[in-house]
């Protein structure tokens, strides 16, 4: 056990393990808050689709990153201080690209040419393939494969994050949560009963739309820990589990936010602690499956659900 | 003063109109039933009047300090509900939604209104009970106590009984009947099952081929019910 702390506190001394932990735990209850209402309203493969954008716009930003960095290092000369701030370009782009993303696939109106899963998959293949060619077309170092297996799984980003981009995070995972605390019971409501939401006068489009907003901020941010193709399962795994066992959408919520964090934390905690260190990503979605396994058999073994 | 106007509502999707030229009106108390065919057009008239989608023609008046917003509407169960992970209490507290407008949270008299409703239709020691464990029956008779959390004076229903065994549906009516006769709250009503419209309805309203509105005195005399007697007879 001394040896658990012991080498637990010696990493503790290296920022970018601190950095890693606070920014995991804040990705992870984000992501966790709308899991139950993604689930319900059949709305998983909308942010699976948003996480193959960010891909797409992940490969543009760092495309363009060199020229634009000199553009902005030319302009920023002028003010002290904001030269640290090109070094989140990349997140703040991709932020940007996927936030467009959810607004087109969830704009409101009837007449759409093409119509919801359709639509998803096309956006959701072709930014995934358009993403690839560019990172082929402009290289931005030797390891294409390696940046590109980084980008779809994380392997390594959620330790190299740069000062700028911890604030970045801190920031929308605090915007993410008042928002969800301040629309909770409007989300409940559109979530359990469109049609009966609107017939009392709640805009439900609007707050179809603030729900893909959050979840676009939400892939943006979990991009860093867990790559873009695992991002589902962090926003799915910890709501699913819940649902096997809590029976109101307040306990579920809770639950859902709490196994998240946990399964986050022992996730980063067995991949720095495990000798020849294991992906980060894959092992906290490794955890968040043994912890659905357990719930769905407490559920079972509950057994009350029919 | 009429609660509910509609006046020379034409219907319909896309350009495409099911029904033309309707007029009616609901008066305060009224126990209303809308019975037609299916595809004549009772879910659309029932959405617009709900103000869900706008009618083609013509427009949706209400009166009597009732706000469109106001209107308890009992839709019809859908699937994502099923497996909706929510207790009794948190559902009918939801229909106190149109009271908050953009306020986050709810007060203290509007748990109380819930809670209230929650009694009134017989749930009571239910509150913490998941929506998706109780019986059919149970689940309706949530939905009612929400609906009625969201007016003080009408309530509209579509098709409450669908799906429900017979002793169900026969306790639905009654619930129904007593919000009408002793809670003056007025009724509309979407049904298929015209024995009972007849049974429970002050008045009637009939569309399809021919279109009639009237009290149930009037349509028993009238030539709509036979049509639609006749053809339910064939079907």
């Amino acid at each position: 056990m001394t040896w658990f702390f012991e080498t637990l506190g010696n990493y503790f001394q290296f920022p970018f393990v601190r950095y890693a932990l606070i920014v995991g735990v804040l990705v992870a209850l984000c992501s966790s808050l709308l899991g139950v209402t993604l689930v319900l309203k059949r709305f998983s493969f909308i942010g699976d689709g948003l996480s193959h954008v960010a891909f797409g716009a992940m490969a543009i930003a760092s495309a363009t990153k060199i020229a634009v960095s000199q553009l902005f290092n030319a302009i920023a000369s002028w003010i002290p201080g904001a030269a640290g701030w090109i070094d989140s370009y990349e997140m703040v782009l991709t932020l940007v690209i996927t936030i467009l993303a959810a607004v087109l696939l969830l704009r409101p109106g009837q007449n759409r040419k093409i119509k919801g899963d359709a639509a998803v998959a096309m956006l959701s293949v072709g930014a995934l393939a358009l993403g690839y060619l560019i990172l082929n077309l402009f290289p931005t170092s030797g390891n294409l494969s390696g940046d590109v297996c980084s980008t779809l799984f994380g392997s390594t980003s959620i330790l190299t994050l740069t000062s700028s981009e911890v604030w970045i995070s801190l920031i929308l995972s605090v915007v993410v949560v008042v928002v969800f605390v301040l629309f909770y019971h409007k989300i409940f409501a559109v979530t359990f009963d469109e049609n009966f939401a609107k017939a009392t006068g709640i805009r439900a489009d609007f707050y179809n739309l603030l729900v893909a907003v959050i979840v676009a901020v939400v892939i943006v941010l979990a991009m860093n820990l867990v790559g873009s193709l695992l991002i589902s399962a962090l926003v799915i795994f910890p709501a699913l589990s819940a649902m096997r066992v809590f029976k109101s959408f307040k306990s579920v919520t809770i639950a859902s936010a709490v196994i998240s964090v946990a399964s986050a934390i022992i996730g980063i905690l067995i991949s720095i602690l495990v000798e020849k260190g294991t992906p980060v990503g894959s092992t906290i979605v490794a955890v968040d499956i043994l912890v659905f396994i357990g719930f769905f058999i407490a559920g079972k073994i509950g057994g009350r659900r029919k | 003063m009429s609660q509910l106007i509609c006046e020379n509502l034409t219907l319909g999707y896309e350009g495409h109109a099911i029904l033309q030229d309707l007029s009616f009106s609901v008066e305060p108390g009224d126990y209303l039933c809308i019975v037609g065919e299916n595809g004549s057009g009772k879910t659309t008239l029932m959405r617009t009047i709900l103000g869900l989608i706008p009618p083609m023609k013509g427009q949706v008046l209400t009166g009597d300090g009732l706000k469109q917003t106001e209107i308890g509407y009992l839709p019809q169960q859908t699937e994502v509900q099923r497996d909706f992970p929510a207790s009794v209490f948190e559902v009918v507290l939801s229909g106190c939604q149109n009271r908050c407008g953009l306020r986050p949270f709810y007060r203290k008299e509007e748990k109380e209104i819930a809670a209230e409703n929650i009694r009134i239709l017989g749930l009571e020691g239910m509150e913490k009970r998941c929506y998706r464990e109780l019986s059919g029956g149970q689940q309706q008779r949530v939905l009612l106590a929400r609906a009625l959390s969201a007016t003080k004076k009408m309530l509209l229903l579509d098709e409450p009984v669908t799906g429900l065994d017979p002793k169900a549906t026969a306790e639905m009516y009654r619930c129904i009947k007593e919000l009408n006769e002793q809670g003056g709250i007025t009724i509309v009503m979407i049904t298929h099952d015209l024995s009972a419209a007849l049974q429970y309805a002050s008045h009637i309203l009939h569309i399809g081929a021919h279109v009639f509105f009237g009290t149930k005195e009037e349509y028993l005399e009238s030539s709509a019910r036979v049509e639609f007697g006749k053809e339910g007879e064939e079907s």
